[in-house]
């Protein structure tokens, strides 16, 4: 490890560390010119460059900015989102299942969501709508639950999958009881995917990420310390309840708000900040090479779904497929480095 | 709150009998008046009469057909849940696991997709041994997984192998769903869990799995208490930990396996009842075991039992139910009581 200083600010680093979050960035960036490229309608890179300022090929500016660009921008965003968000969950727990998934709050979403497509018959906007009351309400509740003097990682897991148990029962209910037309429409909403994505999508996640990435990871330092216990952590001057409060508040908000604009992409948030942390070979987490993993899985998980499905398939379908692929890898090759 | 002095330890196993015992009057409970409630009215008397004397009335066979085997196989799927719920937290060390961790719920349906959709099986009997094959194939997948080279299975690579493998499942039986309308109209039926409609082949089918994957089980609890103390001290102590480890991975894939093959995947039994279990008796396999084992099926059966009489006409599947009922006293047990660590 070593030390940047500049005055009174000083930066610690990990060499490797630095190195995989600066090849994330580049195959993310490769990944999404990539994206804007192909398709059905190909284009070069000079020419997507020059539509993006307005003097491209005749066509190419409906292509490349009402189709591609914010689906892709989207799945940037919401990817980075569910990298951080799980992060966060995975350290606060001390346990890798701690995702967003697993303690419910794409469960309180998908209540919300599930209500409003199958009893009230909304439109998409409304549905969005339904997904972020969801979320929120189920986190607020949980962390009443939890509430004991404090809240404890593995109380507030354990809470979760209780009240994760029930939302998933209500769904069934709904989904068993819908007609099949109805059925499907929430079953597809459920998978999460990225078609037909707005420019409304792209400005909620960049809003949500743009207030929450700098808390989260402004409070990353204090995360690591955290993992060492209550005690430890406050003998080094962390505020333990605080962070942990303003911590989990930023994970619950970025997956509520992902889950408003893409659906609840499956099993990103518990492989992302796994895959990061391995690659990394870190000790604590790392919020920053999560979101650049998340930001990656995703769009690649898109393109190919994009490549393989059409339209026909959301990209939930692929995310959980690559991300467990590549956890499978992960798991193997880490075996043979060490032998 | 039990008493954690070692000097208290005699007087606690004899109170923790004693709570067993009770358990077992429970289920005994459960499982008469899982004989007797339902949508038909058969005073309880004449339940009973005709329980042991089959007079081939049409009561006669709504118990002996519909309900007795209802009941068995509420019990046999408890048990294999709790158990293999205990199991799998015992094995990974990890709270959080529960019997589908090992790819087990997404291998059973991965399988009963491709036997919808791509072989036109639309029989409960016709599903039950893809689904045993799929829960094992992917078991055996994510074991081979989390213990490449290792010989024996950190917890932790077990908890990501199993998540590895359910994902990848999930994405396909999610892709075969949407791409097939019909598909999905069947599957999401057997998708809640239930244990309506399922005739006595489908017990005596899975009936031996069960049993098996409980002896296998209980035979381990010793060894597991040796694999809790971490994989050091268990060593220094004696134990094989590969060798418990695969044995009672295959114990999971049984009991589980089975139990998802013949109601469908039901979710949070396996997880909920475990827990409930050890803060009744402490981390001491050898009774968390055997109290999970009770208690699942008490719930289980209960909340069959509910199903029927809430639902009227349409009835309730139980893998809902259990949810609804298990999840607010597992949320109270989880709040009033000090968590108790593996």
């Amino acid at each position: 490890m070593t030390a940047l200083r500049a005055g009174r600010l000083s930066v610690r680093l990990h060499p490797r560390a630095v190195v995989v979050a600066i090849a994330l960035a580049v195959a993310t960036f490769a990944m999404s010119v990539v994206a804007l490229t192909t398709g059905d309608y190909p284009l070069s890179i000079p020419d997507v460059v020059r539509t993006l300022f307005g003097d491209g090929p005749p066509g190419a500016g409906f292509v490349v900015t009402t189709l591609r660009l914010p689906r892709l921008l989207t799945g940037l965003f919401v990817g980075a989102a569910l990298g951080v968000s799980g992060g966060i969950l995975q350290s606060v727990s001390g346990n890798a299942l701690g995702s967003p998934d697993v303690i419910g709050f794409t469960q309180g979403s998908a209540v919300g969501a599930f209500f409003v497509i199958l009893v009230l018959d909304g439109g998409m906007l409304a549905v969005s709508a339904g997904a972020l009351v969801g979320g929120v309400v189920t986190a607020v509740v949980l962390y009443l639950l939890s509430y004991r003097g404090g809240v404890q990682g593995l109380r507030l897991i354990l809470m979760g999958i209780g009240v994760s148990a029930m939302l998933l029962a209500i769904n069934s209910y709904l989904i068993t009881r819908a007609s099949l037309q109805d059925a499907i429409v929430a079953r597809s909403w459920q998978v999460g995917g990225l078609n037909g994505r707005e420019w409304g999508h792209v400005t909620v996640a960049g809003l949500t990420l743009a207030v929450l990435l700098p808390i989260a990871l402004a409070f990353g330092r204090r995360l690591s310390l955290l993992e060492l216990g209550d005690d430890k952590a406050q003998a080094l001057g962390v505020r333990t309840e605080r962070t942990r409060l303003v911590l989990l508040a930023v994970s619950v908000a970025l997956a509520a708000f992902t889950v408003a604009v893409a659906g609840p992409i499956a099993f990103l948030a518990l492989a992302a900040p796994q895959v990061a942390r391995r690659l990394s070979g870190t000790a604590g987490p790392a919020l920053a090479t999560s979101a650049l993993m998340g930001a990656f899985l995703l769009v690649t998980s898109d393109f190919v779904v994009q490549r393989l499905f059409g339209s026909r398939l959301p990209v939930g379908v692929v995310t959980g497929a690559v991300g467990g692929l590549y956890l499978a890898w992960l798991l193997v090759h880490q075996w043979r480095r060490r032998a | 709150m039990a008493v954690s002095t070692p000097q208290a330890s005699g007087q606690r196993s004899s109170s923790r009998a004693f709570g067993l015992v009770v358990g077992l009057a429970l289920l005994a409970f459960a499982c008469l008046a899982s004989l007797w409630v339902g949508a038909k009215g058969i005073p309880f008397t004449a339940t009973w009469d005709l329980l042991w004397h089959n007079d081939g009335s049409s009561e006669a066979v709504i118990i002996h057909d519909l309900r007795v085997p209802r009941t068995l196989l509420g019990l046999l799927v408890g048990a294999g849940l709790g158990l293999g719920g205990a199991l799998m937290q015992a094995l990974t060390r990890n709270p959080l696991a529960d019997p589908g961790l090992l790819g087990v719920n997404m291998g059973a349906s991965a399988a009963v997709v491709v036997a919808i959709g791509f072989l036109e099986i639309t029989t409960l009997t016709g599903y039950l041994w893809f689904a045993l094959a799929g829960a094992a194939v992917a078991a055996v997948l994510a074991y081979l997984l989390g213990t490449a080279g290792h010989g024996s299975a950190a917890p932790e690579r077990l908890v990501l192998a199993g998540a590895a493998v359910t994902a990848v499942l999930f994405a396909f039986v999610q892709a075969v769903l949407l791409l097939n309308p019909l598909t999905f109209n069947q599957f999401r039926f057997w998708d809640v869990g239930s244990l309506a409609s399922r005739r006595m082949d489908v017990v005596a089918q899975v009936a031996p799995f069960i049993v098996a994957g409980v002896v296998l089980a209980l035979s381990q609890a010793r060894a597991l208490n040796a694999l809790a103390l971490g994989d050091q001290a268990g060593k220094a102590l004696g134990a094989h930990l590969g060798r418990t480890r695969a044995l009672v991975a295959v114990a999971v894939t049984l009991l589980c396996g089975a139990a998802t093959a013949a109601a469908g995947p039901i979710t949070f039994v396996g997880l909920a009842v475990p827990h409930a279990a050890r803060l009744l008796v402490g981390p001491d396999q050898r009774w968390v075991l055997p109290y999970s084992m009770v208690l699942a099926p008490i719930l289980l059966i209960g909340s069959d039992i509910v199903g029927r009489v809430i639902g009227g006409a349409e009835e309730v599947e139980v893998g809902i139910v259990t949810a609804i009922i298990g999840a607010p006293v597992f949320v109270l047990l989880c709040r009033r009581r000090k968590l108790a660590r593996l």
